[in-house]
């Protein structure tokens, strides 16, 4: 089949994408967007965290049919190498990046959450990402890098 | 503070912004979070197949026939595969060859490769694979790794069940002691559970050769791997390291690295292999799970007299780094005590279990549970407290390990402790305010409002040899050159050390910065085209390939300053490298620029660096100086466990760690803050179930790792006693806060319920059930 659906802004095309394929699988093997990131494709770590129509959800989880005509924002739309959003920026600074694997699901989580809280306590920062795994941080500096976003933000 | 054993060639040392000691960012940090960063899975060639692996169902069998007509008919498909096609030897393994590529005639493990397959998309190879008939003969698993060293027991490699067994024997054979203690502890299989699964690229060259990018640990000890199977010289076989996503371990052994490079050869093109989650739990090794009997006795004051320690570890059906397994839980495995009398016999089986190996703390982290809790036991016995029993016992510098070998470097283990003793507790629960479910165990499932609630706390130590061991030639190579690019010297450092999320990069470039002074440092892609660096593993890549960054930096300096002498016709002695690339005289003036003296041209040097060296154990006695560093922490776990519930809430986790010379501070924290969550998940959630040699949990559903609502705030203080044997003074760090987080949580809850909790992880049945009391 053939979908099309705007991601970071740009319209995509994709053919003969196969009924089962996902949209991570779309994203990063046909689109060319490996930021979003397949570490369990079971909806389980958030590596895959992506903005669906505004919403954030596991690509992994999202069959590429579904997101036909819709609208898509991953971790690539947030901020570029030259031009890092300010929840990168934090990411970076309070050493919160180590392997970097979660990080790109981590960053789009830490995005949405800010959107809608600006001045989170610690225990809604661990309730909103409770559902991205990081197996290098122990979570500490991702703590402080969110607590460094939301003060920046204000 | 700082201490090298190698003395500068030349004269004062420039001191340069983002140094050593400092916390630059990450120099692939940028990329990382702009989601830029290539790692193993994220690579992508026009035209390339995709590769996948047929593993077997059962724990052990025999195959009695593979019919490859139907695979080999599907659309898409352009190779099928089996050990026939293995052009070399067909057994590789890291100590002993005894893992076949493929399965020839049995399979010895659930999930053991036995066919490949190449197709133009995943699920077309996925396809493919199914339709592959493999013919087995199902063999009774042996499941149990005592059981396995028993007289009777079918053998499944040649040679028999044992993998190695350690004695370590020192003094009284029969000793005596006014108070005896005694535990049996058990420790389920843990999985290093990184998230980038494993992956790579295989690129034919067109000539024969091949170039393979792969997430690994360790380059050439996989390029000598799979040279040996694809049967080519190393010239022919160039591996490149992809984005590593985590590895704690696991990516020790061979995962998809041959597989890929035969898929690719026989196709002619290039093949990507990407594991999903339950694949990766199935094609890499575990922590060795372990049962230990334990007995210590002491004299009335405390003071330990004598130990004796019974270890056994399940290998599963590949030896892997099992012996060196063995060999650190034999000669490690009474902890960080001085104790004259001791008797320890340390085993390593074949079951048909999944195949065990490296994984973070490395034969220290399963005994460790079991020396500190039978410290916490004999504590109790004589009515000191857990603090006070480490203080009385704990090595120092100039104490004997049980080796015989002597610590001749700090060994704080009461500052330790003491430290940790003299931290402020969290606050209860109950004047915390208003209650809050969401800190209650169990958290806002809302099935208890804190009525069962009970708080524990807990001490635990950390002791672990940093680097390879037993005389292993454990060396590292680095070649750094200095040139002027656009007008500005530049530094650039090559080695062959895997960058797996650990930041050894920021330390190489903070290495250069503080030899030479110039600060822009670029760390050139790791490649087997330079000499090994060794294993990003044992807390020994900062060591090792620092100190082999650090010695060829003091050589491009030493040819660096000799140029100038020369060009300014005067003696080498009283110059110096300035910061910013200059050379400077005694006065601190400017006698040349790097950039004039360098023009167009370049310095470099490559050299090849060794730690001092260990030495093989005595096979009888388990003595020799067999360790070249070690590494201490400690922790104090604070708990909140609901014993109608079963459900434990870690409140706190502090650790104090001494780290000889902390690199980089902010990487030296997240650490220790990343390896005592993985302490934690050991003690309360993590283990790979395996039922008659099957397992039964491989997914992020059914495996647990920590959350962040898990993971409590952890507090670290950071000592910096230097180790005068090493460079800078410095101190393997990754890890020994994985050793003591898990012993200090388990502590904290007996400490909550007045359970033994011989097992862990401890699950909620143990608390609200349990067997034995």
């Amino acid at each position: 089949m053939r979908i099309t659906l705007t991601v970071n802004g740009e319209e995509h095309r994709a053919d003969d994408v196969w009924e089962g394929e996902s949209l991570l699988f779309v994203l990063r093997e046909r689109l060319g967007l490996p930021g979003s990131k397949n570490a369990c494709e079971q909806g389980e770590c958030g590596s895959c965290t992506v903005y669906l129509d505004g919403v954030t959800c596991c690509a992994c989880l999202v069959a590429a049919g579904q997101a036909d005509g819709r609208e898509v924002v991953t971790v690539e739309g947030l901020g570029t190498a030259d031009e890092l959003h300010p929840v990168q920026q934090a990411f970076l600074e309070a050493g919160a990046v180590q392997c970097g694997f979660c990080t790109p699901g981590l960053l789009v989580a830490t995005h949405d959450l800010l959107a809608r809280e600006p001045d989170p306590d610690d225990a809604q920062v661990r309730e909103a990402l409770s559902g991205n795994l990081c197996r290098c941080t122990g979570y500490e500096k991702i703590l402080d890098a969110v607590r460094l976003a939301a003060g920046r933000q204000r | 503070m700082t201490a090298s054993p190698t003395t500068s060639p030349t004269t004062a040392r420039p001191t340069t912004a983002d140094g050593v000691g400092t916390s630059p960012p990450r120099p692939d940090g940028t990329l990382k979070v702009a989601g830029e960063f290539a790692f193993a899975s994220d690579l992508w060639m026009d035209d390339m197949l995709w590769g996948v692996t047929l593993r077997s169902p059962h724990p052990h069998a025999r195959i009695t026939g593979i019919d490859l007509t139907e695979a080999l008919a599907t659309p898409g498909v352009f190779a099928v595969l089996t050990h026939e096609d293995v052009p070399g030897e067909k057994h590789y393994g890291l100590e002993h060859q005894d893992q076949p590529v493929l399965a020839i005639d049995r399979v010895r493990y659930q999930g053991e490769p036995v066919a490949l397959v190449a197709a133009d998309h995943p699920e077309v190879a996925r396809q493919a694979a199914k339709r592959i008939r493999v013919d087995y003969d199902v063999l009774a698993p042996i499941v149990d790794a005592e059981r396995a060293l028993l007289p009777d027991t079918p053998h499944l490699h040649e040679g028999g069940n044992l993998v190695r067994h350690v004695r370590v024997r020192t003094g009284d054979p029969s000793p005596r002691a006014e108070v005896v203690v005694c535990g049996d502890f058990e420790v389920g299989m843990q999985d290093q559970a990184f998230l980038g699964p494993e992956a790579g690229l295989a690129v034919p060259d067109g000539e024969g050769g091949i170039d393979l990018w792969v997430a690994t640990q360790w380059l050439h000890v996989d390029q000598r791997q799979v040279c040996s199977a694809l049967g080519l010289p190393p010239d022919q076989v160039r591996l490149r390291l992809a984005g590593v996503g985590g590895a704690f371990g696991g990516r020790e052994d061979l995962s998809m690295h041959v597989h890929g490079c035969l898929l690719a050869q026989h196709t002619g093109k290039p093949v990507k292999m990407v594991y999903n989650r339950e694949e990766s739990f199935f094609g890499h090794v575990h922590r060795h799970p372990a049962r230990m009997h334990y007995e210590y006795g002491a004299d009335r004051s405390g003071q330990l007299v004598y130990a004796r320690a019974t270890i056994h570890l399940d290998g599963g059906a590949y030896a892997s780094s099992t012996p060196a397994v063995v060999g650190n839980a034999g000669t490690m495995g009474l902890g960080p005590y001085d104790i004259p009398n001791i008797q320890v016999d340390c085993f390593g089986a074949y079951t048909n279990n999944p195949p065990c190996g490296a994984m973070r703390g490395f034969g220290s982290v399963q005994t460790a549970f079991a020396v500190e809790a039978t410290m916490d036991l004999l504590a109790a016995e004589l009515g000191l407290d857990p603090v006070e029993i480490r203080v009385r016992n704990g090595f120092r510098e100039g104490s004997r390990a049980p080796t015989g070998q002597v610590i001749d470097a700090p060994a704080p283990v009461a500052e330790l402790v003491e430290k940790l003793r003299d931290l402020p507790l969290p606050a209860p629960a109950d004047v915390a305010g208003p209650l809050d479910l969401r800190h209650l165990p169990g958290g806002v499932a809302n099935s208890t409002h804190g009525e069962g609630v009970r708080r524990g706390v807990g001490y635990a130590v950390a002791y672990k040899n940093v680097a390879f061991s037993e005389g292993f030639d454990d060396f590292s190579t680095a070649r750094v050159r200095v040139s002027v690019v656009g007008g500005q010297p530049v530094t650039t450092v090559h080695t062959a050390a895997a960058e797996v999320g650990q930041g050894l990069v920021t330390v190489e470039q903070q290495i250069c910065r503080t030899e030479l002074g110039i600060e822009r440092v670029v760390v050139a892609p790791q490649d087997t085209s330079v000499g090994s660096a060794g294993s990003s593993s044992a807390s020994r890549q900062t060591y090792v390939t620092g100190g082999a960054v650090k010695a060829a930096c003091e050589s491009v300096r030493r040819l660096l300053l000799t140029s100038a002498a020369t060009r300014l016709g005067r003696e080498v002695d009283g110059l110096w490298l300035g910061p910013g690339g200059a050379v400077l005289d005694e006065g601190g003036e400017v006698t040349i620029s790097l950039v004039d003296l360098l023009g167009d041209d370049h310095v470099e040097d490559t050299v090849e660096w060794r730690h001092r060296p260990t030495y093989p154990i005595d096979e009888e006695t388990g003595q020799g100086d067999a360790h070249v560093q070690y590494a201490f922490a400690a922790h104090r776990a604070v708990v909140d466990v609901d014993v109608d519930l079963g459900l434990v809430k870690v409140v706190e986790l502090a650790c104090v760690q001494d780290v000889g010379r902390a690199m980089n501070p902010q990487a030296v924290v997240g650490q220790i803050q990343g390896g005592s969550a993985q302490g934690l998940g050991l003690a309360l959630m993590e283990e790979i179930q395996v039922v008659d040699g099957r397992i039964t949990n491989p997914s992020f559903t059914d495996y647990l790792i920590p959350t962040i609502l898990d993971v409590p705030p952890m507090p670290i203080e950071v000592l910096e006693h230097a180790d005068p044997h090493a460079p800078y003074g410095l101190r393997g760090v990754g890890e020994a806060p994985t050793i003591s987080s898990g012993p200090a949580v388990a502590a904290a809850v007996r400490a909550a319920t007045g359970l033994a909790l011989p097992r862990v992880p401890i699950r909620p049945a143990d608390i609200t059930a349990p067997t034995s009391e």
